[in-house]
């Protein structure tokens, strides 16, 4: 399943070629650096889910994914240890993720999740440590545990942008911390402020300083080019060995007469391009076909023309060479066909609201709609345009239009070719800016691209921004079933691992239901057990001791784990981009930790309430024992799902899984 | 004058005195009556002028028509508060709805009663004036920031232009403010007599106010959440005063969940339920809606299937109509024509009967269903009713061939197989034409499949495939119908795979000269069915959420970036010969202003608040929660009317800023009072203040007039003059060209 992404993209680490992914490259790294280490040569394809490994060895990758998903559960009792400070606790929540198939699925594969839920149970683990360092400020464990939150902070958003939940989540534990320090008369405003020093050290500057290392990495170990290298810009690709524009040489500014390719600065939009073909019939007018086409190609070169001469050859080597400016009217020739980039009052093909573009004329004479002003974005007017680094428009001189691709798809008569259109709505998009990028003037000086190689930060910059643009642009289509975040808490479907027909091995990633309904019913609970003491305390109800160390522990221990379940839940509710069921895993781990916490605070609650001591005590171990057994019977029942299953499918009433079918969505 | 200026402390002094006898108090303050009068004259001046259609009447004016005429229809921008409350402006000028809305700029005939259609946004928004007012007394502003406040919304270009339109902004902002000052009313009731008569009143308002907010736009929720989470801070500390009772604590707890939670979902609800009750006959939008929703409709759908028998049988003529209903609402659909060969990538396909789904009615719609166990395709008498789970074949009513799927790549989408009417051509391909039928929406196991109520699956025996809507259109081959598949994976319940019945008769002709002449021939038999309420409500709300808006872009379109400084404008209106035109523009002054205000308060909020944390109070502590209050109010309610924006993926326009605007104008009264009082200590340090002050108001009436001709479209500029008005290069002011 996703193995054939995240484990291709560990083998282009390994193989050094450069990928784009909308993840950032912490996880993706480590899977490399697994094989690496264990001796995976990165030739396997991954090209589709069920391919056989056969002699290459993959273990070390799944290994090294299953370790860190098998560390979650020590996470989870010690932080809900050090919450509680209770061990049947503890062990309740250890015993949920042991017992969730769900988890264990997820963990045993080449994928991500297992990398992320490691560094964000290790970032929550490493925060409820320092809190309780609180009272030895300064001291090594507070500094270590401070330092190690904001280090596995840093992994968790070098694995994934979920990862910025945790953030949210530490950031907040931190500022509602400074704020009772600073409310504390008896600390002097200087101790105040190297605590904020401390924090902002430990929790921003170590933190951004290890994702940038990651990204620093990620570039240098990428340096070939590979299929990444169209999402990005023209200087980025000038980085990537065996990229034409690697250490390529090209004249700066662009001139009179030179032969150039125009790209558009969106992602995946191409070249600017034409062909011998005409518009069909009934599409505008019957004129050269102009689009944008991915891929490097002979008919992406144009030369660049003024709008009045013609006669006067730019290239004869007597004339000076001229410069072209910001601001000046030009004229583009397609050079394979000898026509003229035109527009004119037609609607587009496709986006009807703007002008069609066509290439017109015969030999490089067409008429005054061939005109274009050249403009560069933000420049002032006059200045010369370099090549690959001004981001320049093309506005049409008579209707006032701006050449721009809308990015979709012509029909077959277009060759599936991107269209491109003159809007009239001057917004500036990225649609509507383009950069040249191959310029060929014998008459000019060569100059090497490294100067125009972007920095570190450029290329930090850019990577991001392509990075969201993907993520944006992952949508689902209308008439697919998208899982929804709704369903993810009631389990209500689960996701095929591998497998698909009754004599195949299927696994089944579903959490267990056992585990997952009870952890819902906790949630539930525990908003109506909390807000039950909170209304008590603020009414200022005299609680007994006992009672009031257990709500404390509650309250406080329970609503940060709440806090995290939330923050990794709800906001999935605000992506626009298509969601898997496998997102909800890190805020299950959050609501397993609240079960324990939850279901120990309430048996003891009800123990102390028992008159009896010897009747408390064995409600208490019966109820903990029993939720225990409860779930590793569960386990048991539910292992295949995990483990994998042969035979035939559920809804077969033959099937030994036929009885487990709770929900008519589990489709195993 | 000085009575006048306190008439709250006035009234309590009286009531000291006045108690139990029943006594009229009327006390008029001079100062709203005199806000309210300017606040008319600035909205409504020329009201009906331009007798044009302006901007966004074009579509508002539709729904008028709609209501006018009582045809049903269906808009995603907003619940239909809002538009009833347009449409009772043309029903009271007697307005007949015979407009054809099609053009910005179009002039209005005379059947139309622009200047009470435009009446109603006029008054709301004239009525924001002395609001604002009294908003800010209610904050414990003084008279003159209270006045100040007023004044400022009065000579504020965008509001003014936007309420003197059929546009629903001025509304919204209308009921958003009256939400926060019946709250801030019921607060201070709460101070001095809890459970009164007037404490019941602000309260049962500030639901009622938030539900028409809602109603009006759905951005409204968000001053609803922001009323909720002030009363629900303030019902927090009621909570923590121990002087209460516990009785009395749940009684104040309970009034205000009753009349923030119930009335306000009751109220949305009653919205609905006049919506519907008034546009009862079908119109264009019917084709969105379930087979079920459109028979409640008259007319249209209903006259088709009044009278349909309601149980399927065995032997009865259907038409299949896909649940889902994207791209476009179609009907299960075959013909004569064949699945080409091959296809052009140099796929092969089976050869056999397209089978497609189709977006018009036509009698190649209909089908039969037929036992698998029995030749005869008419139905028996008593007719033997279809079950779920029943194996059923679907025989194509003009061709008589059976429905049909097999394990060949279906012609768009490879991963499904294709679906078609079996032929036989002899080739070791037999025909797979058995179909289990599950009802989806089912009560019991064994429920009869019914005319259009059942929502239901046909899942494929052999090979477990269900069928199939995958939203392609078919190349010209397939005459550009919409591919119908057989999903294999059932990826859960989705509803492109569910269909209703729509049409339905009971079939009487054996031979098939004789059904075809009764599937041309219109269904006609007895019963009729209503959908209730509540079903109706939840679908036509489900399909308002989702219905999509085409999200092009437009001309005029924004980022929210653009607003805080007026970076963009709206051209509304030109007038068809000369150059007066109505631009939405905002004053300047104002604008720039506001937002400084909301800076300035929040870097004041948070010095105060760092230094109270540290125990050092600047401020008294009443003055302190006043100052909150005021800023919980206007700077949290800028807040939650911007921000969601740019969370936001439609498409945004200027107006969207104005509630948040509003908003933040009453904030900037309150953060110069601050500013004098606290700030400047000296008499001479205040004074020149004021003079500041004085100075700046008169800045931003020059504003005011200088935008005025743009504001009211009343007076055509020369091109000089427009160019001069053009203060910055991203307004798009229309300049007409001799």
């Amino acid at each position: 399943w996703d193995e054939t992404h995240f484990g291709k993209m560990g083998s282009y680490y390994i193989n050094r070629t450069f990928f784009f992914d909308v993840h950032p490259p912490l996880g993706k790294m480590l899977i490399g650096l697994a094989g690496y280490l264990s001796g995976y040569d990165g030739t396997f394809l991954f090209q589709k889910p069920g391919d056989k490994y056969e002699h290459h060895n993959y273990m070390g990758m799944r290994g090294f994914c299953a370790f860190l998903g098998s560390l979650l559960v020590p996470f989870a009792y010690l932080t809900v240890l050090e919450l509680s400070k209770s061990f049947p606790a503890a062990l309740l929540a250890a015993a949920l993720l042991t017992f969730d198939t769900g988890c264990l699925t997820l963990s045993q594969y080449i994928l991500l999740d297992p990398i992320l839920m490691f560094f964000i149970m290790a970032a929550m683990l490493s925060m409820v440590k320092y809190n309780s360092c609180a009272n030895r400020p300064f001291s090594a464990p507070w500094w270590f545990w401070l330092s190690m939150t904001g280090i596995n902070l840093a992994g968790a958003l070098g694995v994934k942008f979920v990862g910025l939940f945790i953030i949210l989540q530490v950031g907040w534990n931190t500022i509602s911390d400074l704020w009772h320090l600073f409310g504390d008369l008896s600390l002097p405003v200087v101790t105040v402020g190297k605590h904020l020093t401390a924090r902002v050290l430990c929790l921003i500057v170590l933190p951004l300083t290890l994702y940038t290392a990651t990204y620093a990495v990620h570039f240098m170990v990428l340096n070939k080019s590979g299929p990444g290298d169209g999402f990005f810009s023209s200087a980025f690709q000038s980085r990537l060995s065996g990229n034409t524009l690697h250490n390529a040489s090209i004249p700066e500014h662009l001139a009179y007469g030179s032969v150039i390719t125009v790209k558009n600065l969106r992602m995946a939009i191409g070249y600017l391009h034409s062909h011998r073909h005409l518009y069909p019939e009934g599409i505008g007018a019957r004129q050269q076909q102009v689009t944008t086409y991915l891929h490097k190609d002979y008919n992406n070169l144009w030369i660049i023309k003024k709008h009045n001469t013609n006669a006067a050859d730019p290239l004869d080597p007597s004339s000076p060479v001229e410069f072209v400016r910001h601001g000046d009217i030009i004229r583009l020739e397609h050079k394979e066909t000898s026509r003229n980039l035109h527009s004119h009052y037609h609607e587009a093909p496709l986006t009807r609201k703007h002008y069609q573009v066509t290439g017109y004329g015969i030999n490089g004479t067409g008429d005054s709609n061939d005109f274009w002003r050249i403009e560069v974005v933000n420049r002032k007017f006059g200045n010369r345009i370099k090549v690959l680094r001004s981001r320049i428009r093309l506005i049409h001189l008579v209707t006032g239009c701006v050449l721009g691709s809308s990015g979709k798809v012509l029909p077959k008569w277009g060759w599936e070719q991107l269209e491109v259109t003159c809007t009239p709505y001057l917004k500036e998009t990225l649609n509507s800016v383009w950069n040249v990028e191959d310029h060929i003037n014998p008459k000019l000086p060569n100059i090497s691209l490294d100067v125009l190689q972007p920095s570190f930060p450029e290329v930090l910059l850019e990577s991001h921004m392509v990075m969201i643009r993907g993520n944006n642009g992952l949508k689902p289509k209308d008439n697919e079933f998208t899982s929804k975040p709704w369903h993810w808490p009631i389990n209500y479907q689960g996701l095929r691992f591998s497998g698909i027909n009754d004599t195949d091995f299927r696994v089944y990633l579903l959490g267990n239901p056992v585990v997952w309904w009870l952890n819902l019913l906790s949630i539930a609970l525990y908003l109506v057990v909390g807000s039950a003491i909170a209304v008590a305390v603020q009414r200022g109800a005299h609680l007994p001791a006992e009672v009031e160390g257990l709500s404390q522990v509650l309250l406080r221990g329970g609503g940060q784990l709440l806090l995290g379940w939330v923050l990794h839940y709800f906001p999935f509710f605000l992506m626009g981009r298509i969601l898997y069921f496998h997102h909800y895993f890190p805020a299950m781990l959050f609501s397993s930790m609240l079960t324990g916490i939850l279901w120990d605070t309430l048996l003891r609650l009800g123990a102390w309430s028992l008159a009896s001591s010897s009747l408390a005590r064995g409600l208490y171990v019966v109820g903990n024992l029993g939720l225990l057994l409860g779930t590793a019977y569960s386990f048991y029942l539910f292992h295949p799902l995990a483990y994998g299953m042969v035979g035939p499918l559920a809804q077969d009433p033959r099937s030994p899984m036929a009885g487990l079918r709770w929900l008519e969505s589990w489709d195993f | 004058q000085s009575v006048l200026e306190d008439p709250l402390l006035l009234f309590y002094k009286m009531l000291g005195y006045l108690e139990h006898p029943v006594v009229v108090t009327a006390d008029i303050n001079l100062n709203v009556v005199a806000l309210t009068a300017v606040g008319l004259l600035s909205r409504l001046w020329q009201l009906s002028y331009p007798r044009a259609v302006v901007f966004d009447e074009v579509y508002y004016g539709q729904y008028i028509s709609f209501y006018m005429k009582r045809i049903f229809f269906l808009d995603g921008s907003g619940p239909p508060f809002g538009h009833m409350l347009l449409a009772l402006g043309g029903y009271l000028g007697g307005f007949d709805g015979n407009f054809l809305w099609n053009r910005i700029g179009a002039e209005y005939s005379s059947n139309v009663p622009v200047w009470s259609l435009r009446l109603l946004p006029a008054l709301t928004g004239a009525l924001s004036v002395p609001m604002a007012y009294q908003i800010l007394m209610e904050l414990g502003s003084s008279h003159w920031a209270a006045t100040g406040a007023a004044l400022l919304i009065l000579i504020e270009n965008a509001l003014i232009t936007q309420s003197r339109l059929m546009l629903l902004e001025s509304v919204l902002i209308f009921f958003n403010l009256l939400a926060v000052l019946s709250y801030l009313k019921f607060a201070n009731c709460q101070k001095q007599r809890p459970f009164s008569l007037s404490w019941w009143f602000w309260l049962m308002l500030t639901g009622v106010a938030c539900s028409c907010a809602v109603g009006v736009k759905y951005v409204g929720v968000f001053t609803y959440l922001l009323v909720l989470a002030v009363a629900g801070v303030h019902a927090w500390h009621l909570i923590g005063d121990r002087t209460l009772s516990n009785v009395c604590v749940l009684g104040h707890v309970l009034a205000r969940a009753a009349a923030l939670l119930v009335v306000p979902a009751a109220m949305y609800l009653l919205f609905f339920y006049v919506h519907l009750s008034l546009v009862y006959r079908s119109g264009p939008h019917d084709q969105i809606m379930s087979s079920a929703f459109q028979a409640s409709l008259e007319g249209g759908l209903a006259r088709i299937t009044q009278g349909q028998p309601l149980e399927v049988a065995y032997g009865s003529q259907v038409t299949l109509k896909n649940v889902f209903g994207k791209p476009v609402p179609c009907w299960l659909h075959s013909h004569q024509s064949t699945y080409p060969m091959i296809y052009e990538n140099g796929r092969g396909s089976s050869h056999q009967q397209q089978v497609t789904c189709y977006p018009f009615k036509d009698v190649n719609n209909w089908w039969i269903v037929k036992d698998p166990g029995r030749h005869q395709l008419v139905v028996n008498n008593p007719p033997r009713p279809v079950r779920h789970g029943d194996v059923v074949q679907l025989v194509h009513g003009m061709t008589t061939r059976f429905l049909n799927t097999h394990d060949v790549a279906a012609p768009l989408s490879p991963h499904s197989q294709e679906v078609s009417c079996y032929i036989d051509y002899n080739i070791s391909m037999p025909s797979q034409n058995l179909w289990r039928l599950e009802i989806v929406n089912r009560e019991s196991d064994t429920e009869v499949w019914k005319t259009i109520l059942s929502e239901v699956r046909l899942v494929h025996v052999n090979t477990s495939a269900v069928l199939k809507l995958s939203g392609a259109h078919l190349p010209d081959w397939g005459f550009r119908q919409l591919e119908v598949v057989g999903e294999k994976l059932s990826r859960g319940h989705h509803e492109s795979a569910v269909w209703n019945v729509e049409e339905h008769r009971y079939g009487r002709g054996q031979e098939q000269k004789e059904r075809e002449v009764e599937l041309h021939s219109p269904a006609q038999m007895d019963i009729s069915r209503n959908l209730s309420f509540v079903a109706r409500f939840l679908e036509l709300q489900w399909r308002m959420l989702t219905a999509k808006s085409d999200g092009s872009e437009h001309k005029y379109s924004s980022s929210p970036l653009d607003w805080v400084t007026l970076d963009t404008s709206i051209a509304y209106w030109l007038h068809p010969r000369t150059s007066a035109q109505i631009h939405l523009l905002g004053n300047v002054v104002i604008w720039a202003s506001a937002s400084l205000a909301t800076v300035v308060y929040a870097l004041l909020f948070f010095w105060y608040l760092l230094r109270r944390r540290r125990k050092i109070c600047d401020l008294p502590e009443d003055s302190w929660l006043r100052w909150v209050l005021a800023g919980a109010v206007c700077a949290g309610g800028w807040a939650v009317n911007y921000l969601p924006f740019f969370l936001m993926e439609k498409t945004l326009f200027l107006y969207h800023y104005l509630p948040a605007l509003t908003f933040q104008i009453l904030l900037l009264p309150v953060v110069l009072q601050h500013i004098s009082d606290r700030l400047c200590r000296t008499q001479l340090l205040r004074s020149l203040f004021g003079a500041l002050l004085v100075a700046w108001y008169s800045c931003a009436c020059h504003v005011f007039n200088a935008l005025r001709p743009l504001t009211y479209g009343d007076k055509s500029l020369s091109p000089s003059e427009l160019k001069a008005l053009r203060w910055k290069d991203s307004w798009d002011i229309l300049i007409r060209k001799y």
